[in-house]
């Protein structure tokens, strides 16, 4: 065979010895395959540890309660108890070292989040108190009449609804809260 | 060159042709015989209850926050669906923000439509539907991915290998359930990864700590004390899209048909 046959072969050889050369340099050691076998466990072993060393920023209320076990439980008897402190609070991170304080969110648009009376009879929804934003004290903060950690005086609401001659409590029944678990 | 040469080096020519790159990597069958067989202790699966969700978005809020999405994108790994069906059998869906404030108002977004009012009068039924990663055992993202960056750990859970990602978004075509998305920041694809950093450390995932409603539950299919899976396993539960055969680990509580 001549020279035109072999010559390009060759090229072609040393570009394929090339590429597998630079591979074993370029591909990391634990990239291969793994427990999930060749269709879907095909990859770089090491990323799992990236993804498991992502930082934290939600300690969850039962952190919060460590230190802060009065608030913890005087908000457990209302009707706010199921909500997670940082929900309003923020995440915790490292508080109390990194940040010290917490920035809570009074906004209204946090209240509205649950408090804005939507027309969804066939959900949890249309069972929590609702107020139509846009005539409900438009301009007011929510902080200023209602206090998120003890947003109903179950007593106070009673004694007026039989001032006004209401049975069963409101239109929501006796229930006002039955979502809380 | 006579025709014997000819023919002989015609077949070595083609045989060689025949045989693509990828052969040359050599596959032990020890090793592929070690990804059978030892089954992980662990395999996470997810537990939506639709008729506790109340809209709230708390758990997209936490989520974007947990896992530093930019919060001013519309990208998101979780997010929340309002469906409203009318008693003419018309559904509307919409999810605003990924419902990243929650929902406060009745109109719903149509996107490019506008806001659509439906009377209340008019409306037979009106529910959320939480949605993210169904962290499928048939992962169809993870087939297409053509450098090995999306993957299954051996507790189920599908993530995206950033270094490796080349930002292809074959991935995000794949899922059939929309659930992955192109993260501006790292330019590689984005999805749910049950908050990997907290359940392998025992935590809840963000998503589920932060839903004050006990709508989102995680737990471990392996274990048959856990009380998500004994739900999963003799509850009423539906998934979504299981035509697909993707075979999806996020279950459902009184799913509905409206729902895709």
């Amino acid at each position: 065979m001549g020279n035109h046959v072999w010559r390009p072969l060759y090229i072609a050889v040393a570009l394929i010895a090339l590429v597998l050369v630079a591979r074993t340099f370029l591909v990391p050691k634990d990239f291969g395959i793994h427990e999930r076998g060749y269709m879907y466990g095909w990859h770089r072993k090491g990323n799992e540890a990236e993804w498991k060393a992502v930082t934290v920023k939600y300690r969850t209320a039962a952190s919060c309660k460590a230190c802060h076990e009065d608030k913890a439980e005087s908000l457990a008897r209302t009707p706010h108890g199921i909500i997670s402190c940082e929900n309003c609070h923020g995440p915790a991170l490292n508080h109390p070292d990194d940040p010290p304080t917490l920035t809570i969110d009074r906004s209204r648009k946090l209240c509205l989040r649950c408090h804005a009376a939507l027309t969804t009879p066939t959900s949890g929804r249309a069972s929590i108190a609702g107020i139509n934003p846009e005539t409900h004290n438009p301009e007011a903060e929510c902080t200023l009449c209602h206090d998120p950690h003890n947003p109903v005086i179950r007593e106070a609401l009673a004694k007026s609804h039989e001032e006004a001659g209401v049975h069963g409590a409101s239109e929501r029944g006796n229930e006002a809260y039955p979502l809380v678990r | 060159m006579n025709r014997r040469d000819f023919l002989k080096n015609s077949i070595t020519v083609i045989a060689g042709l025949a045989v693509p790159l990828s052969a040359l990597e050599l596959i032990s069958p020890r090793k592929l015989l070690a990804t059978k067989g030892d089954e992980s202790p662990v395999r996470w699966a997810f537990l939506v209850d639709t008729q506790a969700c109340v809209g709230c978005g708390f758990c997209v809020k936490a989520c974007k926050t947990e896992n530093e999405i930019p919060h001013e994108t519309n990208i998101t790994r979780t997010w929340v669906e309002r469906y409203v069906v009318t008693r003419k059998g018309k559904t509307y869906v919409d999810s605003p923000r990924g419902a990243r404030d929650g929902f406060t108002t009745d109109r719903i977004d149509q996107g490019e439509e506008g806001f659509r009012e439906v009377k209340a009068e008019e409306i037979e039924k009106a529910f959320f539907v939480p949605k993210l990663c169904n962290q499928c055992d048939n992962p169809a993202c993870v087939q297409v991915c053509p450098v090995g960056a999306t993957y299954q750990t051996p507790d189920g859970v599908v993530l995206v290998d950033r270094k490796h990602c080349i930002g292809c978004a074959y991935c995000i075509m794949a899922c059939p359930y929309g659930v992955r998305s192109f993260n501006p920041a790292y330019k590689t694809a984005e999805k749910c990864t049950f908050c990997y950093h907290r359940i392998s450390q025992g935590m809840k995932t963000a998503c589920v700590d932060a839903c004050p409603f006990g709508a989102r539950k995680i737990g471990n299919l392996r274990d048959p004390d856990d009380p998500v899976t004994k739900t999963i396993m003799s509850g009423r539960v539906g998934v979504l899209k299981e035509q697909y055969g993707t075979k999806p680990q996020v279950y459902y509580l009184a799913l509905s048909r409206e729902v895709k």
